[in-house]
């Protein structure tokens, strides 16, 4: 480990703590009134959409007004993109001739980019044409701001008191779309061009080499895909190996670019909640739990990647380091890949630097830890945040019990309606993972898909679903994901993580906002002090971790424990 | 769920399918290709009138008399059409078996070597399989096999890794580091200069 790299998380904070600051401030105008410098642009186009949509942006929706909209969106979504990408043989721009889409790989697909997972099932540059990559995109900008709506929804249940109503969610969801994803992906594509990234739409390159061996290098529209990939939490890349591939991060600097695209709005969406409930203190608690969470993670996973793989060590190979090079790119060295690759389970992301298949046992332990704790580190576009205010009603529970109070959180009542359904959205991760992985392990489609052996693929298994159900999208790349039957089954998870997990939230935020404002007296529980911080951190490693940790124990702990005895499978 | 919300759905998908999916994807093609033409064509590099590659794609060096680049696990290696890592875990044998025989070429084809100053990138291979670079001590390891090969001093091929090192982002982010195209084309050119 190195000075440099132990500092990297430290600085990512302070900067992130920054633009949490003025994306929230933003944002806040975008949704809740005010003005902005785009609006003799944006304003005009607003009224364009809406009539030719036909819909009634001032019309106020009740909670499930709200989700049914949300949920015709996706749904149409889903069915528009399945049939485009089924359709790919009869459709232009495939220069490279990409074959049919198999069915399975397109409903998972389908699924994967409608509910902001981008679990990729196939190999971007070797399976679609360009107008099919084309295609995704557009879900990657429509997909987050899914979750930005489904946070706005929620943080109006706090926000609001004695109303039956939410908002409006064509204007939130067209607000979103011009206001931030449009102008930003915009901008970024320019600056990721300028950093390197090709964008064009020639058919792949053949070149003989320097040496003079034949080379097709594969290229497109890499850079537009990229912006919106990263700034939408996304995660879905032009090329098989995401950002780890050199036309997607060509050096560092555009990778820490895109490190700052990826946490621009679920941070400003922190920030947001605190401008909406009139309270930015709630904002820093929440921006701190989430950012100790993330350091902790950084760190250990750094540790475990520079102490490397001693394996080596046990069998007399000895190099001029341990670091753990195996799936790692040159240019980024081991620190500045774990804080992208930990950043990408910490934020709902999925876009990933290195291989996670080929990480230490811990390394990759804490990438399944992030995202089995319900990817509340921030988190992907507003679902990191309301989950996170999941946690937190579930935190003041807990503390209401030990001394005997009725809970209350932001000024709200806490009752039991809010706690149950706080404990539903939480059951649904580790439902769907421990089910299905236990299934795939059982049965022989599910066997016949794992590519390492011993321990490690059990993790493989565990890591699928869990990526799957938190929306993720990434994976430890070896298990064969395009089999049917993890096409099928992760297609699932994918669709449970989103719809049932966070359908329940919506529904406190409809109760809390009927509810009045009850003032703070002297036995209100301060929730934006260091203990509150504690609490809420402890509530997230125990009840969202704990129940993990049996499969943790077979997996990743016991491949460490063996590794460390140069054990091999 | 109503059919006027289906229906404004569809209207919605559909407009955006078309605006986003094509105007976007032209739009920013158009922008880029006017803008940074170079890079928006993927960085290529032409040696005496010939395209050769991207600086930013590793290709396969077996010769010699060239600076070697990482192990790639794509099929062929440093298949550009397809970028992929090994994605073996740690404790699967076949990565043992990688490394070692990695291990036994390197030390093999630059005699003088010991393991111990072997930095793990050069016996790794790599995330994308396309990784353009080599660590510096990496490059510094072959010079003696590389002068010896194209007839130059260990001095004149140290000085030409020297001139190649991009450092850190800052001091602090990444890693330095050496493009091992770059490298050798300045080795070729070097060489015809003589």
């Amino acid at each position: 480990m190195t000075w440099q790299g132990l500092l990297q998380p430290f600085l990512l904070m302070a900067v992130v703590a920054l633009i949490a600051w003025g994306m929230g401030t933003y944002m806040y105008r975008v949704f809740e009134g005010g003005h902005t410098f785009l609006d003799p642009i944006m304003v005009p186009l607003e009224r364009g959409i809406y009539r030719f949509v036909g819909i009634d942006p001032d019309q106020e929706m009740r909670w499930t007004t709200y989700v049914f909209a949300l949920l015709a969106v996706n749904l149409i979504g889903f069915i528009v993109l399945f049939i485009l990408l089924e359709i790919q043989t009869v459709l232009p721009l495939n220069p490279a001739h990409q074959a049919h889409v198999p069915f399975w790989v397109g409903w998972n697909t389908a699924i994967s980019f409608v509910t902001n997972t981008n679990w990729q099932a196939y190999a971007g540059e070797a399976t679609l044409s360009y107008l099919s990559q084309a295609w995704l995109v557009v879900q990657q900008f429509l997909s987050p701001i899914t979750g930005i709506c489904l946070f706005l929804a929620v943080a109006r249940g706090f926000s609001r008191q004695s109303s039956n109503t939410l908002g409006n969610f064509w204007r939130d969801f067209v607000r979103a779309l011009l206001w931030i994803s449009i102008p930003l992906a915009v901008i970024a594509t320019i600056v990721l061009v300028a950093l390197g990234s090709p964008q064009n739409l020639h058919p792949y390159t053949h070149v003989t080499t320097l040496q003079g061996l034949h080379q097709i290098i594969a290229q497109g529209p890499v850079a537009s895909m990229t912006a919106i990939m990263q700034l939408g939490d996304n995660g879905g890349g032009f090329f098989n190996a995401n950002a780890a591939h050199p036309f997607i991060a060509p050096n560092v600097v555009s990778l820490l670019f895109q490190l700052l695209l990826g946490f621009a709005v679920p941070a400003g969406c922190i920030y947001l909640f605190g401008k909406m409930i009139k309270d930015t203190r709630q904002s820093r608690a929440i921006f701190a739990a989430m950012a100790v969470l993330f350091l902790a993670g950084a760190l250990i996973m750094y540790h475990f990647e520079s102490a490397g793989n001693t394996v080596l060590t046990a069998h007399h190979i000895t190099l001029a380091s341990h670091a753990n090079y195996e799936g790692k790119e040159t240019r980024f060295g081991v620190g500045t890949t774990t804080l992208f690759n930990n950043s990408t389970t910490a934020i709902s992301w999925g876009s990933v630097a290195a291989s996670n298949d080929s990480m230490t046992p811990i390394g990759g332990m804490i990438n399944l830890f992030n995202m089995m704790t319900g990817e509340v580190i921030f988190g992907s576009w507003g679902v990191g945040m309301i989950g996170m205010l999941a946690f937190a009603i579930l935190a003041v529970f807990l503390a209401g019990l030990m001394v005997g109070r009725t809970p209350e959180y932001l000024g709200k009542k806490i009752e039991a309606y809010e706690v149950k359904m706080s404990v539903l959205a939480m059951v649904v991760p580790s439902f769907v993972i421990l089910i299905l992985a236990a299934l795939s392990v059982s049965i022989a489609a599910g066997k016949a898909g794992i590519f390492n052996p011993g321990p490690h693929g059990l993790t493989e298994v565990l890591y699928a679903f869990s990526s799957g159900v938190g929306n993720n999208g990434s994976a430890f790349g070896g298990l064969n994901a395009a089999s049917p039957w993890y096409a099928a089954t992760v297609g699932i998870a994918m669709l449970l993580g989103r719809y049932a997990m966070y359908i329940p939230l919506v529904a406190i935020g409809g109760s809390l906002a009927r509810k009045q404002h009850i003032p703070t007296s002297a036995g209100t529980f301060p929730t934006h002090g260091l203990l509150f911080i504690v609490l809420l951190v402890g509530t997230v490693l125990i009840v969202g971790a704990l129940v993990f940790f049996p499969a943790l124990a077979l997996g990743p702990l016991a491949e460490q424990f063996a590794m460390n005895a140069g054990r091999l499978f | 769920m109503t059919f006027r919300m289906l229906w404004a759905s569809f209207k919605l998908i559909i407009l955006a399918t078309l605006v986003i999916g094509l105007g976007y994807t032209f739009a920013m093609t158009g922008l880029a290709e006017a803008l940074f033409p170079h890079q928006a064509n993927g960085s290529l590099i032409t040696y005496h009138g010939r395209t050769v590659g991207s600086s930013l794609v590793g290709q396969q060096f077996t010769s010699l008399k060239f600076f070697q680049g990482r192990p790639s696990a794509t099929t062929p290696p440093y298949n550009a059409a397809d970028s992929s890592p090994s994605n073996f875990g740690p404790t699967n044998p076949k990565l043992l078996e990688e490394i070692d025989s990695n291990l036994h070429r390197f030390l093999r084809e630059n005699p003088g070597v010991k393991a111990d100053q072997v930095p793990p990138a050069m016996v790794e291979s790599s995330g994308s399989g396309l990784d353009p670079d080599i660590p510096v001590e990496g490059a510094i390891l072959q010079a003696p096999r590389v002068a010896r090969m194209n007839h130059l001093s260990i001095q004149e091929v140290d000085h030409l890794i020297h001139q190649h090192i991009h450092g850190r982002f800052l001091g602090i982010f990444g890693h330095s580091y050496v493009n091992v195209l770059k490298l050798n084309l300045a080795l070729e050119q070097l060489k015809n200069d003589k």
